[in-house]
Formats: structure tokens, C-alpha cells, sequence
């Protein structure tokens, strides 16, 4: 028996429903990590959807056939109504996950989420010890914290899941990192390389492995990933290497409007959580429904299908299978998001990549030369 | 490894099973992730809910089924295939 099956028909042609919802609830967060996929001008944004307006989406989502749903932000533990919306959302029949810093946690709040029917907590981490990590989170109490929270996640019944976001300063760490996740018992570990969108863009000559860590890294998580399945440990390694060091590019959020809708904290609507960044017109769940947002919005419909492609994607027969790259990719490398994806080979502006991955080879710049994630930081980008 | 009829299969903690009417079927929900189930496993699924035995759940989907004739090896290879998808625990 095969569990699998063809991906569902929506209301349109063509066009399946959004299966997975994420609720940016808000970009507020007591961390600083320079690698943060928030906005750079994060501070500007107007205010917060309320509680009512997140439950009518919520609703619409799920009516929709919206499965997944991703608590994130920002940290959205400083929302306090989240146990409102958790409870809702189980009440929906959503399978409804919190993405944290695990700051400002409590053991009594990981109980309280579980009896609303929250489904599942990830604590992400900046590093395998204290020091590094703090100065990463740019918070000195962030690391012991998190560990608690780790175990108290554990303790109440959920699986648990650690998310460490890669990169130059911390990928030599990745054998302490897994270890330091197996004693935790944890189910899922995440050892994802920074994606450079938002901050860590704007960081990323600071924060890019070389090719020789990249393959160090890589050696090591195999290693341990043969290992694991030595001793039949059920904790699953899902490493995502940058696609930096890769010569065609991923097929990004499977498409754009295809399975993924992200709502920002005011109320933006996107096919992606940095989508922001491109010179595109995005509805609000303050002015439409997300049914109309979904199927026939012009920021939705923008880059679904293929007939938006230049050349080299145009006539190219992968099309299908990458959909060209990533936008903002595109318009973060090229000025233009029409254009291919300069992660791909093919690409006329793949030498940004090269670029990239030579100056990731003579980088020197230490962690305190990174800019931070804060709202002064954040008005500087806005004026600038 | 052979897959003993006395075997009580649960899922693992952190997946939910359930029917999706936008997706006309049942699906696996876990950190994350979804799987969409063909009817059979959809079917076999249904009837894993960490009290009944393996032999249980053979003979309740038997008596749906009739016309399918034995299911015990159907149903054992999907469990075993289950388990080490990690979807499933046995106890
Ligand atoms: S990446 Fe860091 S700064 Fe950004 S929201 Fe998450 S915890 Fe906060
Ligand atoms: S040319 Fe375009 S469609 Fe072809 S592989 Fe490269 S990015 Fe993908």
C-alpha cells in the first residue's frame, strides 16, 4: 500500500486550496537575531490585526481547507491572546503549531496551550552553548531558558522539535548541537542554514558558511544521521543546506499561491513570509475575504502558472519542477523578480552567486559586526 | 521482523489523524508536515487508536471488507511500512 495520493482541486482551475496558513501573529520579539526573515522596517508596521480579526481568519482559512497552522512572528508568545486563538484553532480542526524563541515560556503556559489543544511547540536555538548563543540571540539569559523550555515541552506530552538556525559562527558545532539534542530527547531537530532574506541579506557576508564548512557540516550530520539509525533512535535530522552552494534553485514555497498562505501581523496577506520585500501590490485581510485574496488577487495570481517567465525559464524544460526559483530571491539579486532565479546555472545572473560563495571563503567579519535585529536598527532602515 | 497479531499499534505522540473534506480524504497531521492517505491506508488508520490489537483491527476491517477475502498481510505490511515511517508506535 502506498499512503500517498495527487494533490487536491481547489475552487478554480488550477488552483489548489492554501493547506497551510501562517499566522505572523506579530513582529514584536525580545530577541535580536541578525538573521532574522522579519522586514527591515518591521518597526513602521501598522497595528496589530485583534483578536476578532485573527479568529475571522482563522475561520475563513479553515472553510477554506487550510490543515496546518503556524503560530510565528516576532515571538507570539507576547500576544496575549494566543491561548484564545490556540483554543480556537483546535476548535477549528486546524493542526496548530507555535514557532518560539521559547522567551517568556513557562512551564505553566506549555501546560495551559496543551489543554486549549495546542498540537506541537518548536524552540528554536541560536547555538549548542550558552555563550555563543547569547551573544547570537544578543540576550544573556536567552541559552538555560531555552532548555528548560525544551524539557518542559517534552514533560507535557508534545513531540518535541528544536529548530537551530546555520551559519558560519555556529556550523563547525553541529556534532555538539545533535548531541546536545539527543540527550533532550528530542523527536525533530532542524538544523536549518539561514535563507538569505530579511536581516540575514542584509548580514549575509557575516553570516554565509564556506563551501569547506558546508561539507564538514554535512559529513557530520550524515555521520551521526548512520549512527542514529544504528541504535534505532526515532529522532529525525533534517538539515537544509543554503541553496547558495547549489547550481539550480529550490522550487520555493512549491510554487507561488500554490500551498502556502502567510497573514502578517497587520493584516498583509502573502504567497510567502518575506513576499513583502517585492515592489508587488499584497491584499489585506482587513479589506477582502482570503477566499477573494486567495483565488483572485492580483498579488496571488501574480507569478502562478508559467506565462510571467523570461528567458532562460521560459524554455526550459524544468520549469515544472522549480517554477523558476524563488521571487525574492530574484529581486534581491537582480533588481527584477520576473527574472530566474541566479541560484540556477542557467541564470545570466548566476555570477552574484559565484561572488557570494567566493567572499564566504575570505570572510573575517566577527559576530559583533552584524547588525542586529532591533527597532532602532529597523527606523535606520526605514530612513535610509 | 514479523509484525505479531497480538501487537497494539498507537500513533506516535504529536501526529493526529483525520478526515479533510477540501482534500476528500483522510490525512496524517504531525510538526509541520501532512500526508494525504489513499482510501486503504485511510482505512487502517481509522481503526489504530492505541486499544486494539493488530488481530482487532484485521478483523473489524475484514467484516467492512468482505469481498476483500484476507486482509492480514495487507494490513501488516502497511503497520510495519507505518512504524518505520514513524507515524506509528507498537506496545
Ligand atoms: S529570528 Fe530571532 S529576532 Fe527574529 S523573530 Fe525569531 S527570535 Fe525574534
Ligand atoms: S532556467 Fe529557470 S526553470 Fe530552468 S532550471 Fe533554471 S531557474 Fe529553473
Amino acid at each position: 500500500m502506498n499512503g500517498h495520493h495527487a494533490m487536491p482541486a481547489g475552487d478554480r482551475p488550477g488552483i489548489g486550496p492554501p493547506l497551510w496558513l501562517l499566522a505572523e501573529l506579530t513582529y514584536r520579539c525580545p530577541l535580536q537575531c541578525p538573521y532574522c526573515s522579519n522586514p527591515l522596517d518591521f518597526a513602521q508596521t501598522e497595528q496589530e490585526l485583534t483578536t476578532e480579526e485573527w479568529v475571522r481568519v482563522l475561520r475563513q482559512g479553515r472553510e477554506m481547507g487550510a490543515a496546518q497552522l503556524g503560530f510565528s512572528g516576532g515571538e507570539p508568545l507576547v500576544r496575549p491572546d494566543l491561548p484564545e486563538l490556540i483554543a480556537e484553532a483546535r476548535q477549528l480542526g486546524y493542526y496548530t503549531n507555535l514557532i518560539t524563541s521559547g522567551l517568556g515560556l513557562t512551564e505553566a503556559k506549555v501546560k495551559a496551550f496543551r489543554d486549549a489543544g495546542l498540537d506541537h511547540i518548536q524552540v528554536s536555538f541560536q547555538a549548542s552553548d550558552p555563550e555563543l548563543n547569547n551573544a547570537v540571540a544578543g540576550s544573556r539569559k536567552a541559552f538555560d531558558q531555552k532548555l528548560a523550555m525544551a524539557r518542559a515541552v517534552k514533560e507535557a506530552g508534545y513531540p518535541m522539535v528544536l529548530n537551530f538556525v546555520i551559519h558560519r559562527h555556529n556550523i563547525h558545532q553541529m556534532g555538539d548541537i545533535i548531541s546536545l539534542c539527543e540527550r533532550l530527547g528530542a523527536d525533530y531537530v532542524e538544523l536549518a542554514t539561514c535563507q538569505y532574506y530579511g536581516w540575514a541579506f542584509q548580514n549575509r557576508e557575516g553570516l554565509m558558511p564556506s563551501k569547506a564548512q558546508l561539507q564538514t557540516a554535512e559529513a557530520e550530520v550524515n555521520a551521526y544521521r548512520e549512527r542514529l539509525a544504528e541504535s534505532g533512535s526515532a529522532m529525525k535530522l533534517i538539515f537544509v543546506t543554503p541553496d547558495y552552494y547549489e547550481e539550480r534553485p529550490k522550487a520555493c514555497m512549491n510554487g507561488w499561491g500554490s500551498l502556502f498562505l502567510t497573514v502578517a501581523p497587520d493584516g498583509a496577506a502573502l504567497p510567502c513570509h518575506s513576499a513583502r520585500l517585492l515592489p508587488i501590490e499584497f491584499p489585506n485581510v482587513r479589506e477582502s475575504s482570503l477566499h477573494s485574496i486567495w483565488y483572485d488577487s492580483p498579488g496571488f495570481n501574480h507569478y502562478r502558472g508559467d506565462s510571467w517567465m523570461p528567458e532562460p525559464c521560459r524554455s526550459c524544460d524544468e520549469k515544472d519542477k522549480d517554477f523558476g526559483g524563488c521571487r525574492c530571491q530574484a529581486y534581491l539579486l537582480t533588481g527584477n523578480a520576473d527574472n530566474a532565479d541566479p541560484v540556477c546555472s542557467k541564470s545570466p545572473h548566476h555570477d552574484r552567486i559565484l561572488a557570494a560563495r567566493k567572499a564566504a571563503d575570505h570572510a573575517t567579519a566577527g559576530l559583533e559586526e552584524l547588525t542586529y535585529r532591533n527597532a532602532n536598527n529597523s527606523r535606520l532602515f526605514f530612513r535610509g | 521482523m514479523t509484525l505479531a497479531m497480538e501487537q497494539t499499534p498507537r500513533l506516535r505522540p504529536g501526529f493526529r489523524f483525520q478526515w479533510e473534506p477540501a482534500q476528500n480524504a483522510h490525512v496524517l497531521l504531525y510538526p509541520e508536515g501532512m500526508v494525504r492517505l489513499n482510501d486503504s491506508a485511510g482505512a487502517v488508520l481509522k481503526e489504530v487508536d492505541g486499544q486494539r490489537t493488530v488481530a482487532d483491527i484485521v478483523e473489524t476491517l475484514e467484516q467492512q471488507f468482505p469481498e476483500a477475502g484476507s486482509l492480514a498481510e495487507d494490513v501488516g505490511d502497511f503497520l510495519k511500512d507505518a512504524e518505520q515511517q514513524h507515524w506509528i508506535l507498537f506496545t
